[in-house]
């Protein structure tokens, strides 16, 4: 059961609520969102799918080096949102943007943004695995090649060095030459995650990273999070309640495209301000 | 009740029965049809081997390497053939492939979705259009337009370059080893690019998220991801497109010229192993000259296998340059 420590976490948990309980929330985020110094700021994000309007009017910040997750239903538009700092939706017509992302003083939603230097800096993670069809060596070094002019030995450094940092060398430094493709699910993840670091990215985006692994891989994505955001800037998409609170410093709370509540992830688990955050989180939501 | 409880376990163990022997006759239907294919071949192989032992046993291993064909000597030899049918196929090939991967990598990647459709119905009908057309559009139009505006052209600058001078040297004709070869370029252009269309369409869009995720630009994502993913079926459709272009018969009767000379260059008049056998079989009299033409036949079969194996090789090669597999 919750600790009965503190007061709001007594009332909530007399009505349910225990998704505190069970993965404890991460012990750093003691200062305010604006005390610290901030890495991105969105301001008024409306997103189009056609004539469908997926996000309405989205405004955060977001800390430098810290984890900021996004929950909500299916649908509510968190994958739409993460999927704008990178603009990857740009590969598909009639998706569009408006409004500003104003990462390190300059809007990446301007259309003379450079798209292939900003995914340098932000990097992406997906859903589902996604190694590409070659070696476990040419995966990470393929994002290298792209933007820098390694020799063998540092080209060989980097690879070292990308998959320490996903917490995957161990496992995989026998098998450099193998495909990428025949690694486990776990490990095929923490590989893209390898491969978003090689090219020494800012911002890391993970769409809900762990939705196609086991529980103990996720374990092990979950402390990878953990020890990436001392050097990154870290968003998260997860449909897993448990694993925001696990992870993040702050939460998001998006519903039917609105940005509902946006929050420390102490406060937004344990008092919500908004009753729509609080049924959600006590999973009264229907 | 009792009766309609009788009547339905009747009517269960019927169709029980019923449904093994469906079963029984479905794979023994499926086996015969199988079968049916290693038959056809092995009696097709047999058949021209047997036609063409007459010829083998008079010319020998020459037969392959002799440019005489004389019907009235009674000297064969395929080699001009030969040379005609592979030289029109490479450049059918040459034209054919960066083409068709431009036109499916347009339409998959980089193409308006309003355009996608009329492009991808006109290169069905152009594949739909019978060879022969080819043939006379080829030689009523493109020939003569090629002999008038692009030949002289072409001998007048590549003619005169030093190593591949002799290639492009030549009166403008029209009709030609070149011409065939453009034809045939053409015409293996929808079928390949049908086929590279089809497999860029199934990589996963997430993979090529990922990386342009990472910044690469279409061009990277398009080598470095979509080629890989689906180099097996690249590989296939190449071979499909040649397979077609080295027995295509019409169109290259059509343009190529028929001419028993061994000639160097692109320019002048050649010919296919498939247009001399159109060309000749109504009037090859005496066993000698039609077993040499089954020969041409067969050689035509071995080249086609050939082209199979190697594909078969590259693939295995392929397979073991990207990595190890457990």
């Amino acid at each position: 059961m919750v600790e009965k420590s503190s007061n709001e976490t007594q009332q909530l948990s007399d009505k349910g609520f225990s998704v505190v309980s069970e993965g404890g929330l991460r012990a750093a985020s003691s200062k305010k969102l604006s005390e610290l110094p901030l890495k991105i700021q969105v301001k008024n994000l409306d997103f189009y799918y056609g004539n469908f309007h997926a996000l309405k009017s989205i405004n955060m910040d977001i800390a430098e080096r810290k984890v900021t997750a996004m929950i909500g239903p299916s649908g509510c538009g968190k994958s739409t949102l993460i999927r704008c700092f990178n603009r990857i939706y740009e590969l598909y017509p009639k998706q569009y943007a408006t409004g500003e992302i104003i990462l390190d003083g300059r809007n990446i939603l301007d259309p003379k943004e450079d798209l292939n230097l900003l995914r340098a800096q932000v990097g992406m993670v997906f859903q589902k695995p996604t190694p590409f069809p070659m070696s476990v060596y040419d995966n990470i070094a393929f994002g290298v090649k792209l933007y820098e002019n390694l020799s063998k030995s540092e080209m060989d450094e980097r690879v070292e060095w990308a998959l320490k940092k996903a917490a995957l060398w161990g496992e995989v430094q026998d098998k450099l030459q193998q495909i990428g493709t025949a690694l486990s699910g776990g490990q095929q993840q923490r590989l893209c995650i390898a491969r978003a670091i090689a090219v020494r990215p800012e911002v890391i985006l993970l769409d809900e990273p762990c939705s196609a692994l086991d529980p103990i891989s996720t374990a092990k994505v979950e402390e990878l999070i953990d020890e990436l955001v001392s050097d990154y800037t870290i968003l998260i998409v997860t449909h897993n309640m448990q694993q925001a609170a696990r992870v993040s410093d702050f939460t998001a709370f998006m519903y039917l495209g609105e940005l509902i509540e946006f929050d420390s992830t102490d406060k937004i688990f344990t008092n919500p301000s908004k009753k729509e955050t609080q049924d959600y989180i006590t999973g009264r939501f229907g | 009740m009792g009766n309609m409880d009788v009547q339905g376990k009747e009517m269960l163990v019927r169709s029980g029965t019923k449904g093994r022997v469906l079963d029984l006759f479905f794979s023994r239907g499926t086996k015969i049809c199988a079968f049916l294919v290693l038959i056809i071949i092995l009696a097709i192989m047999l058949a021209l081997f047997i036609g063409a032992w007459p010829a083998l046993k008079k010319f020998g291993f020459s037969f392959i390497t002799s440019t005489k064909w004389n019907p009235v000597t009674e000297e064969f030899g395929a080699l001009i053939s030969i040379y005609g049918t592979l030289v029109t196929s490479i450049i059918a090939m040459l034209i054919g492939v960066p083409v068709s991967f431009g036109i499916a990598i347009f339409i998959t990647e980089l193409c308006p979705r309003w355009l996608k459709q009329p492009i991808a119905t006109s290169i069905e009908l152009l594949a739909a259009i019978p060879s022969i057309i080819y043939g006379m559009w080829g030689l009523f139009v493109f020939a003569p337009f090629f002999a008038d505006h692009i030949e002289p052209w072409i001998s007048a600058t590549l003619g005169n370059s030093p190593i591949i001078g002799p290639l492009f040297s030549g009166p403008p004709l029209g009709i030609g080893v070149l011409t065939a070869g453009i034809i045939l370029g053409i015409m293996v252009i929808p079928f390949m690019a049908s086929v590279f269309r089809d497999l860029f369409e199934v990589v996963p869009p997430v993979l090529k998220e990922s990386a342009y995720g990472i910044g690469a630009t279409t061009w990277e994502v398009i080598k470095k991801i979509v080629l890989p993913y689906t180099k097996v079926g690249v590989v296939g459709g190449i071979m499909l497109g040649l397979g077609r272009a080295l027995g295509e018969t019409m169109a290259v009767t059509f343009v190529i010229g028929n001419a028993d000379r061994l000639e160097k260059s692109l320019l002048m008049p050649g010919n296919t192993i498939s247009s001399s056998l159109a060309n000749q079989f109504t009037e090859a009299v005496g066993e000698i000259y039609t077993s040499s033409l089954i020969a041409l036949g067969l050689i035509l079969f071995f080249l086609t296998f050939l082209v199979l194996a190697f594909a078969k090789y590259l693939l295995m090669r392929l397979t073991l340059k990207e990595g190890v597999r457990t």
